[in-house]
């Protein structure tokens, strides 16, 4: 399967470096995508999570304002 | 910290999901009639504007961009408004976004039957609406991004962030895949040709999928399920990893369509890695909402919106594992071009999207309302039967897909095809073909089922008003607030990095694939005798390209042995070169057509167009008798055609475009004398000349007709290299 992709690739100036790029671009981005998620405290994903949810219980306490 | 009153547009919110359903009944409705014309192939005989060919890009232009569009912008400008505290930016855009969006529709649903067509799948349109495109769309992003600015919510949730992708990425697919060339008003030529044309079409294609009807529909499942369950997504971690692997990875996946086709294989090949590997974001999500329903099951019994959801996210599972599935060569050497691949997609469409749309309007439109939905037994009523109507449409195309493959590539001990005759292929999925027409009956009823609940629900309602709420301003955070502060937290209240970082995150994958096959001459062999159309057959294209014979023949022959046996040598790149737009095609209906030059008379094309079930008894291709009538085709573009093919690097000569209403003259008069050679044709031919003169009318000779057009392309194509290649 490689020698398809090879010869069509030989054209290319410094093809060499290109598997090391797309190593370290996937690498880099998908470490920093664990890192990311797991430094974060668990109390302000929590917070963040209940973003769709705050609307419901303000809705509830303007409704109880607005009546007479 | 000062509370500030205002205003949620809860307007704009009710004529969007109007709109979505409105053009819902009109898509789906369209859809059925196509269905029907697989088993009724000439119910709309003789009229041009509802055949086949014209018709299935409005089907398909219909449910994504009109209902499901509407849809999005109606589910994003709810939710942005809430998770934001505050109201849309700009009433005017928000109106400009409505309004132009429905023109741009309203364009579309009369420019396709009338055959303007670019005939790139989902992107059919010709320049002027493409530009209206754009121009709406990025009215809708600056009223989005101009929102989340001036917000009273200081983090952004993740609904938001795909919201944000979906827009920078259809926009820039959007615009790639359509920069053309106008002849005038109403044709263009893609600047891209063959290959490089099919690369272009598919990278779009395949992420207008994934950002037109997925990403905006994940970011209204992260608000709307935890909204109607009334508990947080299950992993708010999860849905970030979801969602930048998830537009990191999908925009590599395009080149999975063109598997075993002329592509370079290294492209075909990085298209499969990424397809595969989608999975794993895309289940996450799936998992991510289906577990958001942990400890709420019980309210999935009882209420109907929580069960379009169940079955929506479903849906998005089976398509993401089916998905990835297809895109392995073994696999994909077996679905492409089959009914599989139409099964595939209405898993996506009538479950992913179709159901999520009905939920949102059957939550959202009462809410906004003050009322209650009219009847939750109609709701329900409209789940099972929509169930039932997605499982009877997918489950026989599945079956027809099989059927195909194996009745395509099936030899008798002798060598020879068994299935020989394309025909047969055909005639034995008929059944299949009735039973989907009742299947999408069925889904067209529950939608029909769900405007009349929502009639009634609205119409005993109060006017739908925009909604009091209050919110603290967002106050400029204080230096010591921020020390310490993690990169996330940074990224996620600065709305335009964010947009910024997406971009990049969908940049590299299209950088990376389609700049090297436009750069890169030795991706696309050069054959010697591959030579431009003649200005007639360039025309004949055109009238291909009208037609829509795009949309159920495929001009790829696979370098399968079956394949060279049934059609002749298989395609090479090089072939394509001067083919703006590619004609490809995704799906055989009928035979491939790229070798089909030279294997028939120019009388038998002539009856075949005509009345194909004369020629091919059982056929299910309607006739194209407006080919035929007593008026001239007109020529007066083909010298402008030629000038515009000629700036796109065809290399036509100067000379060759001032001679070639002579060329047209000459090609076309050879063909009306080997029609001639059929005693049937002069004798008719005769008659209907000496009918027309006894009525006073003028007599158009056959040679100045469209029909005669269409054959010389026909048979032209695929004769470059045929000649020698063949014993």
């Amino acid at each position: 399967m490689l020698k398809f992709i090879k010869h069509n690739m030989e054209t290319i100036t410094g093809i060499e470096i290109y598997p090391v790029i797309a190593l370290l671009i996937f690498f880099i981005f998908f470490s920093a995508l664990i890192i990311w998620v797991f430094t974060y405290r668990k109390e302000a994903l929590n917070e963040l999570s209940r973003l769709p949810l705050e609307q419901e219980e303000e809705e509830h306490r303007n409704t109880n304002i607005l009546k007479p | 910290m000062e509370v500030q009153q205002f205003y949620y547009d809860n307007k704009i919110v009710k004529k969007f999901l109007y709109a979505s359903v409105f053009f819902g009944v009109v898509g789906m409705a369209v859809g059925l009639l196509l269905a029907l014309m697989f088993i009724f192939p000439n119910m709309t005989d003789n009229i041009s504007w509802l055949s086949f060919g014209r018709l299935r890009p409005l089907h398909t232009n219909a449910v994504i961009f009109a209902f499901v569009g509407n849809a999005i912008f109606g589910g994003v400008y709810y939710s942005l408004q809430r998770l934001l505290k505050t109201r849309m930016y700009s009433d005017v855009l928000s109106n400009i976004n409505f309004w132009g969006w429905q023109l741009i529709i309203v364009a579309a649903a009369i420019t396709l039957p009338l055959g303007y067509t670019s005939s790139k799948e989902y992107a059919e349109l010709e320049w002027p609406i493409d530009i209206a495109i754009a121009v709406v769309w990025v009215v809708f992003g600056i009223n989005m991004i101009m929102t989340i600015i001036k917000r009273r919510e200081r983090h952004l949730y993740v609904a938001i962030w795909f919201y944000l992708a979906t827009f920078v990425t259809v926009a820039v697919l959007h615009i790639f895949n359509n920069i053309e060339l106008p002849v005038n008003m109403l044709k263009s030529y893609s600047v891209y040709a063959g290959v490089q044309d099919a690369l272009v079409q598919w990278w779009y294609g395949h992420n207008a999928v994934a950002f037109f009807l997925t990403t905006p529909f994940l970011g209204l499942m992260y608000y709307y399920l935890p909204k109607i369950a009334n508990r947080p997504v299950y992993s708010y971690r999860l849905s970030i990893i979801h969602f930048w692997s998830l537009i990191f990875l999908y925009i590599w996946a395009g080149p999975h369509h063109l598997l075993y086709s002329a592509l370079p294989e290294w492209a075909q090949n990085l298209g499969v890695v990424f397809s595969v590997m989608l999975i794993a974001p895309s289940w996450g999500g799936m998992i991510n909402g289906l577990l958001t329903l942990r400890g709420a099951w019980d309210k999935v019994r009882t209420e109907p919106v929580l069960k379009f959801f169940v079955v929506a996210i479903t849906g998005y599972g089976m398509a993401t594992f089916e998905g990835p599935l297809l895109s392995f060569k073994n696999v994909n050497a077996i679905a492409h071009y089959t009914d599989w691949i139409v099964a595939h997609v209405h898993v996506g469409a009538l479950a992913w999207n179709g159901f999520m749309t009905f939920a949102i309007v059957y939550w959202l439109l009462p809410r906004i309302a003050k009322t209650q939905l009219y009847s939750k037994k109609l709701a329900n009523f409209h789940f099972w039967i929509g169930t039932l109507g997605i499982v009877l449409y997918t489950i026989p195309l599945y079956v027809a897909g099989f059927s195909q493959h194996m009745m395509w590539k099936q030899f008798n001990p002798d060598g020879t095809l068994k299935y020989g005759n394309f025909l047969e292929t055909v005639t034995a999925i008929m059944p299949m073909y009735a039973m989907r027409a009742v299947g999408g009956t069925l889904y067209v009823i529950g939608v029909f089922v769900l405007v009349y609940n929502i009639y009634k629900t609205m119409k005993g309602a109060a006017r739908v008003e925009d909604e009091l709420a209050e919110a603290p301003s967002l106050a400029r955070i204080s230096p010591s607030r921020i020390r310490g502060e993690r990169f996330h937290a940074w990224l996620e209240r600065k709305p335009v990095q964010l947009t910024l970082l997406a971009t990049v995150a969908i940049l590299i994958g299209g950088i990376v694939q389609i700049v090297p096959t436009i750069v890169v001459d030795s991706n696309i062999q050069t054959i010697s005798s591959v030579k431009p159309y003649t200005p007639l057959e360039l025309e004949g294209r055109d009238l291909y390209i009208r037609e829509g014979c795009v949309n159920c023949h495929s001009q790829m022959v696979r370098p399968f042995r079956s394949e060279v046996e049934r059609y002749g040598e298989y395609s090479k790149s090089g072939e394509y070169v001067y083919d703006h737009p590619f004609l490809w095609g995704s799906k055989r209906t009928g035979p491939d057509l790229h070798r089909l030059g030279a294997k028939y008379s120019d009388n038998w094309h002539f009856n075949h167009m005509y009345d194909p079930q004369s020629t091919s008894p059982g056929s299910i291709m309607p006739g194209y008798k407006w080919l035929y009538e007593n008026k001239p085709m007109d020529y007066s573009e083909t010298a402008a055609k030629m000038r515009v093919m000629q700036k796109l690097g065809v290399p036509y000569t100067d000379e060759e475009i001032a001679e070639a209403a002579q060329a047209v003259k000459a090609q076309s008069q050879k063909i009306e004398d080997n029609l001639k050679n059929d005693p049937d044709f002069v004798k008719s031919y005769e008659a209907s000349r000496k009918a027309a003169l006894e009525k006073g009318e003028s007599f158009v000779p056959m040679s100045e007709r469209e029909i005669t057009a269409l054959i010389a392309y026909l048979q032209r194509l695929g004769t470059d290299i045929k000649v020698k290649e063949e014993k």
